[in-house]
């Protein structure tokens, strides 16, 4: 009985975790770079909604997230263009993404909400697997290859990277865009297999969590696979444990955790901490 | 440097007012230049949409207070921030601190056996400190465990949604009228006067206005003021200045939620009566302080404009929303957009255009502008301390 629930639990977190783990994963790189991009949740509600109106017309889900990850990738290279090439606030950019991708999708999903998806994909599906998969990958080429050692150095000392010939700039333009194209395959998750329909706004803050498991993980891809477990858990519960706490309270735990895990994390030694150019815009040749 | 002809292009430590003023206004024309291509691509002509706008806020004589009632909210959560972002604070929790401040509100209305005439007053000093008390918790993290202020405003914002949620179907749902998930009718002591045919409460306005008057008195002219301009624009000399960065950030803070919940405490008793759901006691005005603040450029007086400017693009959504069949979330394409060619066209105030004819052949040399003292306020590079 507790064995099966603990079990029933944990497939649950595997499930709600599998989006926060593909954002988390995606933002980790972008942040890697020196690039902090806010506007998660702005891409994933995108991805959500061209996901589910492509998954919809063509019947095949497959292509909306494919669909949603190309969204996902555009909208972040609005962010690149206007953090590296115009040298503009990244957090307020962020921030506007946000704004712009909730809104956007608000205005192209109105008359899409209500209609049920035909064919999904089942909520532990191959993408829960490949996220994991990705994590190792990702987590290999970050400190095992060359490729990994170069964005690295362009987020802790893009001076220094750009005196070694490294391209600053287009660095930091890939490891964006690969964050959104992964971002927007984590909202399509939510509109195609966890839950198959369109809602307004139905990523529901999910985004801000994956940012939040990114500090959380010290930028670490493959400690991103526990916290997305953990916060899928929270996430599950959240639902779960509504017999006998009231639900409300309940769906603000992954909230409240947060900023407890914030707080908990942030005494770190020196190297686990954020990249040292995060948010920095980068010119060359400029003090 | 780069020669067009007589012209000469610069840079320019501190770019001169109407320049500010001539950028950010080619922002918003380009950010409503790109909202049009998208209404066009939606099959609504840009045209007609913008005129239907029109003609539906400004240019509708009993519309047009509407555009005021929405600024209210927006000019005291906007010149909060702007007091927050000077001292380099990122607060984007106005939200749940304006949601505070309505909880606050309903609670001293509903509950506190007060004489008539000390409940208004009451709701708003209750409503200042419930918004200040949700600011406390993230700015005590940024200043004692550098926890990043963004993420945990931010998280502060939902908290206090589902808190309001909370509120409203369980302890406090009203026993009037049954199925519905709001608290009972407030009693009219706690109802705000309107002007006369508009939802305009005035109090809360007369707030807003004397709270940026005094702010931009404080900034310019206390002590507090100057150690709040000092440490935003250059933290390392605020130390050399014996300036305290922990005291000084959360006064700047507190002011800052604390007026965030004076809007909730307007919302409240100037329009709903009632504690109701969180997405109709507040369409968002916390968010879009950001860039009433933002646009403001750190003047607490300039936010007066901006929050009227915002309050137009608010009312312009209930507009389209009736007009044109558009969900009210068309209202943050508008802001996303806005803040998008804000920020974008920031690097063109690093420069300036000089007239400066080409010397004869015998000519001296063209001697500099006047030297300015005064900037932006927003210094160039805001870098957000990072938790680390």
């Amino acid at each position: 009985m507790i064995t099966e629930w603990i079990l029933d639990t944990l497939i649950r977190a595997l499930a709600v975790g599998t989006p926060l783990l593909w954002a988390a994963l995606g933002e980790i790189y972008a942040e890697r770079s020196g690039v902090i991009n806010l506007g998660v949740e702005g891409m994933m509600i995108l991805g959500a909604f061209f996901a589910f109106a492509v998954a919809h017309t063509s019947g095949n889900p497959a292509l909306g997230l494919l669909v949603a990850g190309v969204v996902g990738g555009a909208s972040a290279l609005l962010h690149a263009f206007l953090s590296v090439t115009l040298r503009a606030n990244q957090y307020v950019s962020g921030l506007a993404l946000a704004m712009f991708g909730l809104g956007l999708a608000g205005v192209l999903g109105r008359g899409w909400e209500g209609i049920p998806l035909l064919n999904t994909l089942p909520e532990i599906s191959g993408l829960t697997y490949l996220g994991v998969v990705l994590a190792v990958v990702l987590w290999f080429v970050l400190y095992h290859t060359r490729l990994g050692l170069v964005i690295r150095s362009t987020g802790e000392a893009p001076a220094a990277a750009d005196a070694l010939g490294v391209n600053v700039a287009r660095v930091r333009y890939l490891a964006v865009v690969f964050g959104g194209i992964l971002a927007g395959i984590a909202g399509g998750f939510f509109s195609v297999a966890y839950r198959p329909s369109w809602t307004e706004g139905m990523t529901g803050g999910t985004g801000w969590i994956a940012i939040a498991i990114v500090i959380f993980a010290g930028w670490d891809p493959l400690r991103a696979v526990w916290g997305a477990l953990l916060f899928g858990a929270l996430y599950y519960l959240s639902f779960r444990l509504q017999t006998w706490i009231a639900p409300e309270a309940l769906r603000m735990l992954p909230f409240a955790f947060t900023i407890v895990a914030l707080a908990a994390t942030s005494r770190r030694r020196r190297g686990e901490g954020a990249p040292e150019a995060l948010g920095l815009p980068y010119a060359s040749g400029e003090k | 440097m780069r020669r067009l002809g007589p012209w000469q292009i610069d840079r320019d430590p501190a770019p001169r007012g109407w320049w500010v003023l001539v950028v950010s206004l080619g922002a918003i024309a380009s950010a409503f230049l790109a909202a049009g291509a998208l209404f066009w691509a939606f099959g609504i002509g840009p045209a007609r949409a913008y005129s239907t706008i029109f003609l539906g806020t400004l240019g509708d004589a009993r519309a047009a207070p509407e555009v005021l009632r929405q600024a209210i909210p927006l000019l005291l959560c906007g010149v909060g921030l702007v007091m927050a972002f000077r001292a380099q604070f990122w607060n984007i929790g106005a939200e749940g601190q304006l949601l505070a401040g309505a909880v606050a509100a309903a609670g001293v209305a509903l509950f506190a056996p007060l004489p008539a005439p000390l409940v208004v007053p009451a709701m708003f000093a209750a409503g200042f400190a419930a918004g200040a008390l949700w600011g406390l918790l993230p700015t005590l993290l940024r200043l004692k465990l550098d926890v990043n202020e963004v993420l945990s405003t931010l998280m502060m914002n939902y908290i206090a949604l589902f808190f309001v949620e909370w509120l409203i179907h369980g302890p406090w749902k009203g026993q009037e009228q049954r199925g519905f998930a709001y608290t009972d009718t407030l009693p009219p002591a706690a109802w705000l006067p309107l002007l006369p045919g508009t939802r305009v409460h005035w109090v809360t306005l007369a707030l807003g206005l004397a709270l940026a008057g005094g702010l931009a008195f404080l900034l310019a002219r206390t002590k507090l003021g100057f150690e709040i301009r000092v440490l935003g624009q250059n933290p390392t000399a605020s130390r050399y200045a014996g300036i305290n960065p922990l005291r000084t950030t959360l006064v700047a803070m507190l002011i800052s939620a604390g007026a965030a919940g004076l809007a909730g405490v307007g919302e409240v008793a100037g329009i709903h009566h009632r504690l109701l759901a969180p997405d109709q006691i507040s369409l968002g005005y916390g968010y879009a302080a950001i860039i009433v603040a933002w646009l403001a450029r750190g003047s607490p007086l300039a936010a007066v404009l901006t929050a009227l400017f915002l309050g137009l693009i608010f009312s312009s959504g209930d507009v389209m929303k009736v007009t044109l069949q558009m969900p009210f979330r068309v209202t943050d394409i508008f802001n996303g957009l806005i803040l998008f060619f804000l920020i974008g066209s920031e690097r063109l105030l690093t420069y300036r255009l000089r007239r400066v004819p080409r010397p004869a052949p015998h000519a001296t040399a063209v001697s500099p502008g006047p030297e300015r003292q005064t900037g932006a306020g927003i210094p160039e590079e805001t870098g957000v301390a990072e938790s680390k």
